[in-house]
């Protein structure tokens, strides 16, 4: 009898689970399935779920007719560069959580106070700076102001702040330098709370928006958000074409998303968000 | 001069450890706070942009300026909408769907898990395209599926009201899983022990939520309310690629008005000053949420 009541609670919380889901991935599913048709199946009433003819047309058409190789590359030269910024926020991490030094206290309030402040109020003098700088429309200038974060540095000094001391005593007294130390010793043991970096790292740089868009005047600096954006504006009517563009940046995202997602919940538990 | 000389030898590392971190958050995000308190008080614009002589010190005038402008009325309003409305479902959402994906430990709860975080990984660009699509008047999913119940199709982005709806169940729909992963996290974080002592006891299951669950979430439940409060105070993105603040400004929000007078007519003194005022709000928003959660342990 009581088994029988728990199935029952198990299978309603299952139901409610099942329509929630549907209504989270109903966009995804209509997105791919659309960018499928041809430009005017995709504009038919009642519409159709499943392409009647599928076509891959919309996809070529990005990649040979529209510059979506070049939005694509800029995307992952942001991306990497993005990880150069993910060092800088260990290397920062590492020494708040490991070492003691005059202005550490003072210091690690300022970064946790940048988490504060709101884009819209630093947007404009960033701009500013970059302008005075001669960063506009540069791959640099995309990059720089999103490249370290405190969330990420504060995250990092948590997780290294529990390395032992005495791993690098001892790696000291047998006369390792400090940067052996950070790289060969710290670095391979924070690999948990490098892989949930990593991997937000890779989503920030993937769907950074804003910036490439503000900083960005010349189409061969665009990323694929900019570049969306764009397709967005000038073929308002072709939702096809559009559908496609939009399944190119969700995608690669959503897959790697799939392989790394048990590391991002493990590395919230672990990190203490509670 | 030769102590201080020893002493930075002796405090290298650390300082090389921290030094491109810290220098990057003071050129692009300490410095600019005071960059931008200073042009708010000058007529700078895109003359000014170009030759620095062209900025005249104006003192209050933008804030003065701002009180009178109808628009900038218009988007507080909006604003106001959002949140009032926005935070409350995303916080209740997040709950809720956390609480029903802990409730199993089999692989379904997890694919669940995913599922629901799913929205939270995607771009703005691409979720704007196709929402925009869903929302489509004559050609959009949402339209058909209600002509197919018999009913009328809803003029989802072009009606003032339904407009602010239409985009706060999108960036619902959204925001969800990040906050979810919060309190999944928490709720991981309850000792067992609690719910069997609760069992011997003979707790019904909605007490145990009641007197176990919840209470033990109240960290979570406050960071997660906070964090999306300071989130929906600045919305910005989805107005912005959605609607463009239209139709009539309906949709606009006090970001986006910074956004637009800034970069759009390049109005940078009069785009700073609404950024400050839309900083103070925040931090008076964020003291008194503090200021409450302190009482609330107190009792």
């Amino acid at each position: 009898m009581k088994k029988d009541k728990m199935k029952i609670d198990k299978i309603i919380v299952i139901i409610l689970l099942t329509i929630g889901g549907i209504l989270m991935l109903t966009p995804f599913i209509w997105m791919i399935f659309s960018s499928f048709k041809h430009a005017n199946e995709a504009m038919l009433v009642p519409p159709t779920l499943f392409p009647k003819v599928p076509t891959l047309e919309n996809y070529i058409k990005l990649f040979e007719e529209l510059n979506f190789l070049v939005y694509l590359k800029n995307t992952l030269i942001v991306v990497a560069i993005f990880f150069i910024g993910l060092l800088f926020n260990a290397m920062a991490g590492y020494a708040f959580g490991k070492f003691k030094f005059p202005g550490k206290k003072f210091l690690f309030y300022m970064v946790l106070a940048t988490m504060m402040i709101p884009s819209q109020v630093t947007m404009i003098p960033v701009y500013l700076i970059l302008n005075k700088m001669g960063l506009i429309n540069t791959m640099l200038g995309i990059v720089l102001p999103g490249l370290v974060g405190a969330f990420n540095i504060f995250l990092f000094k948590q997780f290294m702040g529990g390395v032992p001391n005495e791993l690098m005593e001892a790696a000291r007294i047998d006369g390792a330098g400090e940067y052996y130390i950070f790289f060969k010793l710290i670095i391979p043991i924070s690999k948990p709370i490098l892989a949930v970096q990593g991997i937000l790292t890779f989503i920030a740089g993937w769907n950074n928006f804003l910036w490439p868009l503000i900083i960005a005047n010349d189409e061969k600096f665009y990323t694929l958000s900019v570049g969306l954006s764009l397709l967005k504006g000038q073929n308002v009517t072709n939702f096809a074409l559009q559908m496609a563009g939009a399944s190119i940046m969700v995608v690669p995202i959503m897959i790697i998303f799939c392989i790394f997602q048990k590391h991002i919940m493990e590395g919230f538990v672990t990190s203490g968000i509670k | 001069m030769k102590n201080f000389i020893s002493k930075l030898n002796k405090y290298k590392y650390p300082y090389l450890f921290i030094a491109p971190a810290i220098i990057l958050l003071f050129m692009f995000s300490i410095i600019p706070i005071f960059v931008s308190v200073g042009i708010s008080f000058t007529d700078m614009n895109i003359k000014g942009l170009a030759n620095f002589n062209n900025i005249d010190f104006i003192g209050l005038e933008n804030y003065i300026e701002l009180l009178k402008d109808a628009d900038f009325h218009q988007a507080i309003r909006n604003t106001i909408f959002y949140v009032v409305i926005g935070v409350p479902f995303v916080v209740f959402l997040s709950l809720t769907s956390a609480l029903l994906i802990n409730y199993g430990t089999e692989k379904i709860f997890s694919f669940f898990r995913v599922v629901y975080y799913a929205p939270a990984v995607t771009n703005i660009v691409a979720v704007a395209v196709v929402w925009g699509f869903l929302y489509n008047t004559n050609y959009g999913l949402l339209n058909n599926i209600l002509n197919g119940l018999g009913l009328e199709g809803l003029r989802w982005l072009q009606d003032p009201i339904l407009a602010k709806i239409s985009l706060i169940i999108l960036a619902v729909w959204k925001a969800i899983g990040i906050n979810m992963l919060i309190f999944l996290a928490a709720l991981k974080g309850i000792p067992k022990s609690y719910y069997e002592a609760a069992k011997i006891d003979g707790a019904k299951k909605f007490q145990t939520l009641r007197y176990i669950t919840l209470p033990q979430l109240r960290f979570s439940t406050f960071f997660v309310t906070i964090t999306t409060l300071i989130g929906w105070i600045q919305f910005f993105e989805e107005p912005m690629v959605m609607t463009s603040g239209g139709p009539l400004g309906q949709t606009n929000s006090m970001a986006l008005f910074i956004y637009q007078n800034g970069f759009k007519q390049s109005q940078f003194g009069y785009a700073a000053a609404g950024s400050f005022v839309l900083f103070v709000i925040i931090i008076i928003v964020t003291l008194i949420q503090f200021r409450m959660n302190k009482q609330d342990a107190w009792e």
